[in-house]
């Protein structure tokens, strides 16, 4: 098998993928935040003039939300916000399609890549 | 059996390009421990608590010890192929040689976002922990926090520019006093007293047990992982451990003990200190949930001391991820992934300085620009890919290479189970995730389909095929 010699690449190149680089992965990350799509889906009950019986508050957790310097309205939004856990089959099955996909994609090209170092380290062998 | 060397001078510690000058051999088992230790303390001390708000706080610690599992697999894992892939890159290297050069690729990045993002995450913290000094101390107004962050950020990437023993002998320091301000809070607190604080019964009755049910103790394992999260960084550090197949196993291993105690007793004071939907709540709650347990107290010396704890464990933490995440990227460019002008080596004091400094700007966009739970998901999301290559990186490992094939520093024991419930909690965390932080999920998956299609196609070019195999091993079986 031919050693392969890799083309050399210019200084300029090496900038390009190093942006592209940079574009893609604060693209990707940063993209869904500034969307507002990326985080939970926590959200508050609404309640007029919340007390903390209402709130479901026992003795003790009423002593340690006033340490901590709450009131019944002041804590009301942190203890009544809840994730929305539902979700649809079609999502989860995106979710397994992608990661799994992934995955396989990576690893089939990976071998061939693979193929190839070892056939020219191990040359002959 | 091949007599592979993996403390020869010779064979490891140089790069495949001819890099003339190696990185040093300093570091000792105890620097491995505080690398690992190091990095991951700061889980408890921040972070772990966004558990209790997916699931309260039973949840949180049923994911505790589900991540405690994981991780010990991870860790018996990770310390089998280290003690015989000794090179800087840690994972990386190892599935350079082992999978091939995409999921290298791939695993590299993996390692660079895990670590980068959870250095943005400490320094969040850190920011917040001096604004509420600023509260304590009698300040009028509300602390701008940015130039914080960004000093600290500086400050590390500095520290890391000029050396790596300085840098780690600074991080066992700070570690061990962080680990021991827990121990101290738990004593403090003498729950074995009547007159106890500490108010367990009370604080996790009601609704308060299982809000959300079972389905919310499958979702805290999202967060459940950030008690122990990149306690695998050890293995970035081989080329300059002067032992790796002694050090690199015992300091692994002792640290995901060290772990699993600490992160019980975290949980253990926390949730009887604080009402589970405060605890919960990571970003307008406990930012910093055993920091919040001290002031509790009402004891000034706990809160001094676990004030300090919080903020050196953040320190040590983005301290190690710096040190990691720049020898994963400096890996990258030495092998040609990413452009060679990262994989230099600085002449006098022998870091990986380029890669060092490239990452401070992205640290700081993060640390700058997002919430801290977004964060610390990318972060987790980042490393749960990592844990996922795990057990297919072993099985092929074993495959490829038998035991009686090439000398091992460490043979873990019960193959394949370990991998095989690695990648059970793996499809768990998912889910996990998934819940809640679906659109993240999806996003940053996205993300390293792109790169991937862009090195295979694209980039891969440059690399030098031979040159991605450097160790004396045979030739793998079935090639």
């Amino acid at each position: 098998m031919a050693r392969y010699i890799p083309p050399k690449q210019s200084k300029i190149g090496q900038v390009i993928d190093v942006i592209v680089l940079l574009v893609l992965s604060i693209g990707a990350l940063y993209i869904p935040l500034w969307l507002g799509l990326a985080g939970s889906s926590k959200l508050p009950l609404p309640a007029d003039n919340p007390t903390w019986e209402s709130l479901g508050q026992n003795a003790v957790m009423v002593e340690r939300w006033e340490a901590l310097g709450y009131d019944p309205a002041s804590a009301h939004d942190m203890i009544t916000a809840r994730f929305d856990y539902s979700f649809t089959w079609g999502a989860l099955a995106l979710m397994v399609v992608v990661i799994v996909g992934y995955f396989l994609m990576m690893l089939r090209l990976s071998e061939k890549e693979y193929r190839e170092v070892i056939a020219e380290k191990f040359e002959g062998k | 059996m091949a007599d592979t060397d993996i403390t020869s001078k010779t064979m490891d510690g140089m790069g495949p390009h001819g890099t003339k000058v190696g990185l040093l051999r300093v570091l000792g088992p105890a620097h491995v421990w505080a690398l690992g230790v190091g990095i991951v303390l700061v889980g408890e001390y921040m972070g772990w608590n966004f558990a209790v708000g997916k699931g309260g706080a039973y949840a949180a610690l049923i994911a505790c010890w589900f991540a405690g599992i994981l991780y010990s697999c991870v860790a018996m894992i990770d310390s089998e192929v280290t003690s015989t892939v000794a090179a800087a890159g840690g994972q990386y290297t190892q599935a350079k040689h082992i999978v091939g050069p995409l999921m290298a690729f791939n695993v590299g990045l993996y390692l660079v976002f895990a670590y980068t993002m959870l250095e943005a995450g400490n320094a969040i913290t850190l920011g917040y922990l001096i604004s509420v000094a600023a509260d304590m101390t009698g300040a009028t107004e509300a602390l701008d926090q940015r130039p914080f962050i960004i000093l600290a950020i500086m400050f590390l990437a500095w520290l890391n520019y000029r050396g790596v023993l300085a840098t780690l002998t600074f991080n066992l320091v700070i570690t061990a006093f962080a680990f021991c301000a827990i121990i101290l809070l738990f004593f403090a607190s003498a729950p074995w007293s009547e007159g106890t604080m500490l108010a367990h019964a009370d604080l996790m009755s009601g609704q308060a047990a299982l809000p959300y049910g079972w389905l919310g103790v499958l979702a805290a394992m999202h967060f459940g992982l950030w008690f122990y999260l990149g306690i695998e960084g050890t293995t970035q550090a081989a080329e300059e451990v002067r032992s790796p197949a002694r050090s690199l196993p015992f300091g692994t291993l002792a640290g995901i003990m060290t772990l699993l105690i600490a992160a019980t007793l975290t949980w253990y004071i926390c949730v009887g200190y604080l009402p589970w939907e405060y605890l919960g709540d990571g970003v307008n709650g406990a930012v910093a949930p055993l920091f919040s347990a001290a002031q509790m107290t009402g004891s000034d010396g706990l809160i001094l001391i676990l004030g300090f704890g919080t903020l050196f464990a953040t320190l040590a933490s983005a301290n190690g991820c710096i040190n990691d995440a720049s020898r994963a990227w400096f890996s990258m460019g030495r092998d040609h992934y990413l452009p060679q002008w990262f994989g230099a080596v600085h002449p006098t004091y022998r870091t990986p300085y380029r890669a060092i400094l490239f990452l401070v700007p992205i640290a700081l966009i993060f640390a700058l620009g997002a919430p801290l739970d977004q964060v610390i998901t990318f972060s987790i999301l980042s490393g749960l890919l990592g844990y996922t290559f795990m057990p297919i990186n072993v099985i092929l490992f074993r495959r490829k290479w038998p035991l009686d094939t090439i000398k091992r520093g460490y043979v873990h024991p019960f193959h394949p189970i370990p991998a095989l419930v690695l990648l059970a909690l793996c499809s768990v965390t998912y889910f996990a995730v998934f819940l809640g932080y679906g659109t993240q999920l999806i996003a940053m998956v996205s993300f390293y389909i792109v790169v991937s299609l862009w090195f295979h196609f694209w980039r891969y070019r440059f690399v030098k095929r031979a040159d991605q195999f450097t160790m004396p091993w045979p030739k793998p079986r079935g090639y």
